[in-house]
């Protein structure tokens, strides 16, 4: 269980990058999870309302979107997200493929929140 | 003062810290012309066994190898690598089940990189989260033992996913646990297909040349790029 770790970084990132873009309250994070980060969403969820507490973040929802894992094919030339991360096939044509291409990713990907008026960037 | 909403893109990695010291790391080894092996595996898999047989063979022939071996509180480890010869130096980690670039860096503080060949790194007993944590290592050997069932890799595609090498340990108790190769080998081609296995048995010395020679060819190949 290293998601407590990982939410607490998270925390860390947002209120560091709330605080460059000028916002002055967030109301969310929207984070991208890969299916192959090895981070538990559930797990992440029940870190992050511990993390944020107490910080500038306390309260902003949690936005999590899944990012498939991304093959790239060699027999169709062409990349194919999975339906899961095993087997790691191609889904048209069966060829089988360790050329990952996504879904290992954990990226906090935006924050929504409100600036002053002129949003002093 | 009338606020406004606002959605703003920021795409960072939430590791970033950690990346950007591992990055560092690899660049300073990478310099040192040091070749740097980062060893995950479920506790008792066989790495501090393997790694003690390894390091005796490489020092043996006159390779200049030293290692760092994570665990939560001993340091009983770090006591069993130094019977191969080599420098050890243990991180305890306390609470944490993983190894972090931070503490690979603070570990090896004081070493002089340009006097090693090569350094071994034993992290945590853990199948899930050393997968997260680059190390700045230059490949990563995953081990399973027989007696944890053929059917393993599939049940951690994460961690196989971001290794480099699967080791198969004490393959000398294959037969006694009925550990079915062909099954072994279908679970790693489904999670991870082209990644080598090795076999190996530190107790035989089984498989430990095939290693020893991969360790030399990657090395040599790290010092070209
Ligand atoms: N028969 C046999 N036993 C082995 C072999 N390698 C390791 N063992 C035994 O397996 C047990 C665990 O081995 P370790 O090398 O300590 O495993 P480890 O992965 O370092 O364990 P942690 O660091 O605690 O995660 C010990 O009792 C070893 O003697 C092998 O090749 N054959
Ligand atoms: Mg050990
Ligand atoms: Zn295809």
């Amino acid at each position: 269980m290293h998601e407590l770790s990982i939410a607490h970084q998270l925390v860390e990132l947002a209120v560091e990058n709330a605080d460059r873009m000028g916002l002055r309250r967030v109301t969310a994070l929207h984070v991208r999870v890969g299916a192959l980060s090895g981070v538990v969403q559930e797990a992440l969820r029940f870190a992050y309302d511990i993390a944020a507490a107490g910080t500038a973040v306390e309260g902003a929802r949690l936005i999590i979107e899944d990012v498939p894992v991304v093959i790239y094919c060699p027999a169709c030339r062409a990349e194919r997200s999975l339906p899961a991360p095993v087997p790691a096939r191609c889904p048209v044509c069966g060829t089988p493929s360790g050329d990952v291409r996504a879904g290992r990713e954990l990226e906090l990907y935006a924050l929504e929140g409100e600036a002053d008026e002129e949003g002093n960037r | 003062m009338t606020m406004t909403p606002r959605i703003v893109e920021i795409r960072q990695n939430v590791l970033k810290k950690n990346d950007l010291l591992a990055r560092e790391l690899r660049e300073r080894f990478r310099t040192a012309g040091v070749y740097v092996v980062n060893l995950v595996s479920a506790p008792g898999a066989g790495k501090t066994t393997a790694l003690t047989e390894l390091m005796r063979r490489l020092a043996g022939a006159g390779w200049r190898v030293a290692a760092v071996v994570g665990d939560l509180a001993t340091d009983n480890d770090a006591e069993r690598l130094r019977a191969s010869g080599a420098a050890v130096r243990q991180i305890t980690t306390g609470t944490v089940c993983h190894l972090e670039a931070e503490m690979v860096a603070r570990a090896i503080e004081g070493w002089d990189l340009g006097s090693l060949d090569f350094l071994f790194i034993e992290n945590v007993g853990n199948l899930v989260c050393p997968a997260s944590y680059d190390l700045g290592e230059n490949e990563r050997a995953v081990l399973f033992s027989v007696t944890e069932g053929e059917d393993k890799p599939e049940k951690y595609p994460t961690l196989i996913n971001s290794a480099d090498l699967a080791v198969v340990t004490k393959i000398d108790l294959a037969e006694a646990v009925g550990f079915d190769r062909r099954r072994f080998q279908e679970a790693v081609e489904r999670v991870r297909p082209g990644i080598e296995v090795l076999e190996i048995s530190a107790r035989t010395g089984a498989g430990l040349d095939r290693w020893l020679e991969r360790l030399l060819a990657g090395r040599a190949a790290a010092r070209v790029r």
